[in-house]
């Protein structure tokens, strides 16, 4: 009764809404909306400058707040360890900035930054090395300096290190706690192979054998102006932000020139079904897939409005089928990765109730097997993902510093500065065929990957089904 | 202040149960990043000529900035309701509520409303038959089966009018960016970001929602919560161990009971439940929406006045009466569990706008904030027993009486004695030797320059600026708040330190590791 009265007192009060402002007419339908046109979106375009060393250099004014912000991207990379030292590009980047530099001890540069409210951190990911600073406009004159010492001159100091290392040991025995790690590892080693740069763990063995020396060869190798892209983001003018950056960097001698290596990024996969126990769940945790893509790929834009009829926003396929109609996982993702330079993993995934484990894994894979073959994209799922894209793409460069880092990172993969605009034009032109084409050709059901996480209970009976399950053992060697 | 969660270099062991959303994202983190009082002078005299308050004759507040740095704008709706507004049998409601609001309304999300409407009327009816027969002891299994058959019919019946996720699409499709809501113990929060030429759809979509919701596929979203209490608290070792914790330390107040729900509260509570609670809380007089971005107030108000203002005004919601009692005992629980020890302990302290929260402030930011915080030196850098350390400045809540929790993760191969005394000697410390004049100098600075970084966000914006009407009465508390922290002394921090930091005021947490056994899972 309640909620019928309510009703009938939302009517009356629509129409005294209406009456209040006459000069609206009334929508009934979210089609009846109508939308002025969007301003034109321009995108800045920084100011690009290589220096004698050879350190390339981008600079865009963003005058809103008294801040300047600056990071810079090194040619250096986790997947160029030596496999018996796995962990010291991580280190290197850690241990740059909390060991201090010959001149300031680490603690030193603590109390000096967090006494100015300013920044600056390190570190070095998978493919990248990377350095940021944030600071007052007032100040940046003075940190930007001690920013450059923490590139050139950094002590790695032995106590910093010995904590650094502390952290990372503490993370290693702690990596089969949570589920959410053990699937990412896993998968990663079935799809890359266990030995392949791009999958290898620390161990407290690899991290052990690491020396205050390796990490000063891994800088004098790697850290140099000519392998530096710098990027300056903040309330300045160009022209002055310019010479102070060669006034400050513009002293570091240049480096040698050397190409690293290509890093083989698959040493072996095997399709088939995995399992890892783990008891201490109420879900299992499931993950379908194989070897993806990069970004510089032909069918990228195709795959990209894939990626979005699969996953991509609250009507897509997973989650409007897997989990509003069947109500069988929270958490349900599906797409082909697309790295910068090296391909990510293509893969499906979710988390359901140990009892639902054998359904989870039909769901995904009756997904995949729709979108390639029996029920590929439509005229309409691509147009929704076409208007999505093309609608929300004012986003990625709604910002002076989105913009930079935007530029950062194709300076830094060598993509065509244009970038961003290629992807508008390209995702404006892909057509449903070339969905389709593109899609049945990089999903690849024949080489999936089956990976299980869950309990024995709930998920043995579900697996049962299968020739074949290979069980890892996924215990930490304590040396 | 709102955001009170200092982390400190942590490997990713980290509990973030503060909150609850529609979708998996990571958590919204508040970058600490950081300013000297110059730049800071002159902020709120020249912000507040860019906002525009208006109130709806309902009472929806709307709070109007603009930012026209690009062609978009981001919104935050606050709603002043949270877990704690829950009973017993209903908890998990207020989130649950949250995710319904995203399946549209008469006009959303439908193929046929005029027919789905009395099918859902039908389901309501059948699942409430089989839920009195199932919860009758005496009832036959045999009509209880019967029962349930009725219901799932009925649940398929309505199932065909439904328009997937109707809501969200159009959102998406329009360009909408950052989709989401989230639930915590005090309040419920919806946000998005959309290109300035849509804000009418905004305006409309915004206000449909919260005017008519309708609740199709709500059985199927329970499964759905049911699968994400799963993930968030089962599976997670620290998960398992803050619901102990949370339920340990109220004896009273509802901020015992968890943001998700218990289990069976999540199998059994009901459309009729979900409506009442949408009657009672959901009224403009708690709703308070921030929008920021390019947005022009002259012609955004007339469609927040048509669109807003075909909601009805509603009564009041009933405050919360109990009060949490004094703590007369102190309390410990262990978690004899298969992970890696985790420790943490929790202090009672007043609500969030009592008027020594800035002394709190001062003590989280002196504690834990970064690599220079007495944490970090002392557990991480000196006596290397942590990895990580840090404190959550308001658990579960912030709007009522709640806990300040310090946490540390222990090394490789330390126990939880050794980083519970470490954590003790510092708070011991506080009572009895002054904090420097640095540590102060440092706090203050510090909170400027984490709000000036916070003015170039939109939705951050907005998030700020509705948290602080809600809990202050005035958005320009963003401001103003931290002048207090001007006025916070050397003394204060001893007088609070020794008033709050005792044992009988104390809940601790800890995890011991326990070698894996198995399937010893809890039972649904």
């Amino acid at each position: 009764m309640k909620i019928f009265q309510l009703h009938l007192l939302v009517i009356a009060l629509a129409t005294v809404g209406l009456l209040a402002t006459p000069a609206l007419s009334q929508v009934e339908r979210v089609e009846q909306l109508p939308y002025p046109p969007l301003p034109e979106i321009k995108v800045p375009e920084p100011t690009r400058v290589v220096l004698d060393n050879g350190m390339i250099v981008l600079l865009l004014e963003d005058h809103e707040l008294p801040i300047v912000s600056v990071s810079a991207r090194i040619r250096t990379g986790a997947r160029l360890e030596p496999i018996e030292k796995i962990g010291l590009a991580g280190l290197t980047g850690t241990v740059m900035r909390s060991g201090g530099t010959t001149t300031r001890a680490g603690d030193a540069l603590d109390d000096y930054l967090e006494g100015k409210a300013a920044s600056i951190e390190t570190g070095i990911s998978t493919t990248a090395g990377s350095a940021s600073m944030n600071c007052l406009i007032d100040d940046f004159e003075e940190v930007v300096q001690v920013f450059v010492d923490v590139l050139r001159n950094p002590s790695f100091a032995p106590e910093k290190l010995a904590i650094a290392k502390n952290q990372i040991m503490a993370g290693i025995a702690r990596q089969n706690d949570n589920p959410d790690g053990i699937v990412k590892r896993e998968f990663t080693k079935l799809v890359y192979g266990k030995d392949s740069p791009y999958a290898a763990q620390e161990t407290y063995a690899t991290i052990g054998s690491i020396t205050r020396e390796d990490l000063i060869a891994w800088h004098q190798k790697y850290y140099h102006p000519n392998r530096v892209i710098l990027g300056l983001v903040g309330d300045f003018k160009t022209a002055d932000a310019l010479a102070l950056v060669k006034r400050v960097f513009g002293q570091w001698p240049k480096g040698p020139e050397f190409t690293d290596p290509e890093v083989p990024f698959q040493t072996s996969t095997e399709a088939g079904v995995y399992y890892v126990e783990k008891n201490d769940m109420t879900q299992a945790k499931i993950i379908i897939g194989h070897m993806g893509l990069i970004r510089m790929h032909p069918d990228y834009h195709p795959m990209v409005i894939t990626n979005q009829i699969l996953s991509g926003s609250f009507g897509a396929r997973l989650f409007s089928r897997i989990r509003s109609k069947k109500g069988l996982a929270y958490d349900v993702h599906g797409g082909v990765g697309f790295g910068w330079d090296y391909p990510e993993s293509a893969n499906f995934s979710m988390s359901t109730k140990t009892e639902t484990t054998q359904a989870g894994i039909d769901a995904l894979i009756e997904e995949a097997d729709k979108i390639m073959k029996t029920d590929p994209p439509t005229d309409e799922e691509v147009q929704n993902a076409k208007a999505s894209l093309l609608n929300s793409f004012v986003f990625s460069v709604d910002s002076p510093g989105k913009v930079l880092g935007n530029f950062l990172t194709y300076e830094y993969y060598s993509y065509p500065s244009d970038w961003m605009t290629r992807f508008r034009h390209g995702i404006e032109r892909v057509t449903t065929d070339q969905v389709r084409r593109a899609t049945q050709q990089h999903i690849k059901p024949d080489q999936f990957v089956i990976l299980v996480v869950g309990p024995r209970k709930g998920t043995a009976s579900a697996l049962a089904r299968y020739k074949k399950v290979h069980e890892l053992d996924i215990s930490i060697p304590e040396s | 202040m709102t955001h009170t969660q200092n982390h400190t270099h942590s490997p990713s062991v980290l509990p973030h149960m503060l909150a609850t959303n529609i979708i998996k994202i990571l958590p919204l983190f508040f970058a600490l990043l950081v300013f000297p009082a110059s730049a800071f002078s002159q902020s709120l005299e020249t912000f507040e000529q860019r906002v525009t308050e208006h109130t709806l004759k309902n009472g929806w507040k709307f709070i109007l900035v603009e930012r026209p740095v690009a062609p978009v704008f981001a919104f935050m709706t606050r709603v002043d309701v949270g877990s704690a507004q829950e009973g017993a049998g209903v908890t998990g409601l207020a989130h649950m509520f949250e995710h319904m609001a995203f399946k549209g309304t008469p006009r959303l999300g439908t193929l046929d409303y005029a027919k789905e409407k009395p099918a859902l009327a039908q389901l309501e009816q059948a699942y409430l038959a089989y839920q009195q027969a199932k919860f009758n002891p005496q009832a036959d299994p045999q009509q209880v089966e019967q029962l349930r058959k009725a219901f799932k019919e009925k649940q398929k019946a309505a199932a065909q009018y439904v328009k997937k996720n109707e809501f969200g699409d159009i959102i998406e499709r329009e360009g909408g960016v950052s989709l989401n809501a989230f639930t915590s113990a005090d309040v419920t929060g919806y946000f998005y970001a959309l290109p300035s030429n849509k804000v009418e759809l905004f305006a409309y979509l915004e206000s449909e929602r919260f005017m008519e919701p309708v609740f199709r596929e709500f059985y199927e979203e329970r499964d759905v919560v049911m699968e994400e209490r799963r993930m968030r608290t089962e599976s997670r070792p620290v998960g398992r161990l803050l619901e102990q914790f949370t339920a340990t330390s109220f004896t009273a107040h509802p901020y015992h009971h968890p943001v998700i729900g218990y289990a069976s509260d999540i199998q059994s509570y009901t459309m009729t439940d979900a409506q009442e609670f949408y009657h009672t809380y959901y009224v403009p007089t708690n709703m308070v929406t921030s929008i920021v971005g390019d947005i022009n107030p002259k012609t955004l108000i007339p469609l927040l006045e048509k669109y807003f203002g075909r909601i009805p005004s509603s009564p009041k919601s009933p405050a919360l009466r109990t009060i949490e009692p004094v703590s007369t005992a102190e309390k410990t629980i262990t978690l004899k569990d298969p992970s890696q020890p985790f420790y943490l302990e929790g202090y009672h302290k007043p609500s969030m706008s009592h008027k020594d929260q800035p002394v709190f402030d001062a003590i989280d930011d002196i504690l834990t904030n970064g690599r220079t915080s007495r944490f970090y030196r002392s557990l991480i850098r000196d006596k290397k027993i942590a990895v990580a350390a840090g404190a959550y400045g308001a658990y579960p809540g912030e709007k009522y009486p709640h806990l300040w929790v310090a946490y540390a993760v222990p090394g490789r191969g330390v126990g939880n004695a050794a980083v519970q005394q470490a954590i003790r000697d510092e708070l011991e410390r506080l009572k009895t030797d002054d904090v420097t004049d640095e540590e102060l100098a440092k706090f203050r600075t510090r909170a400027k320059a984490r709000l000036i970084y916070s003015l170039n966000s939109n939705l951050g914006l907005a998030m700020s600026l509705t948290d602080y009407h809600t809990l202050f009465g005035d958005w320009r508390e963003l401001f103003r708040y931290i002048e207090r922290f001007d006025k916070v002394t050397k003394a204060d921090i001893r007088r609070i330190a020794k008033q709050t930091f005792q044992p009988s005021n104390r809940v601790v947490a800890q995890i011991e590791t326990a070698s894996p056994t198995p399937a010893a899972t809890p039972q649904h």
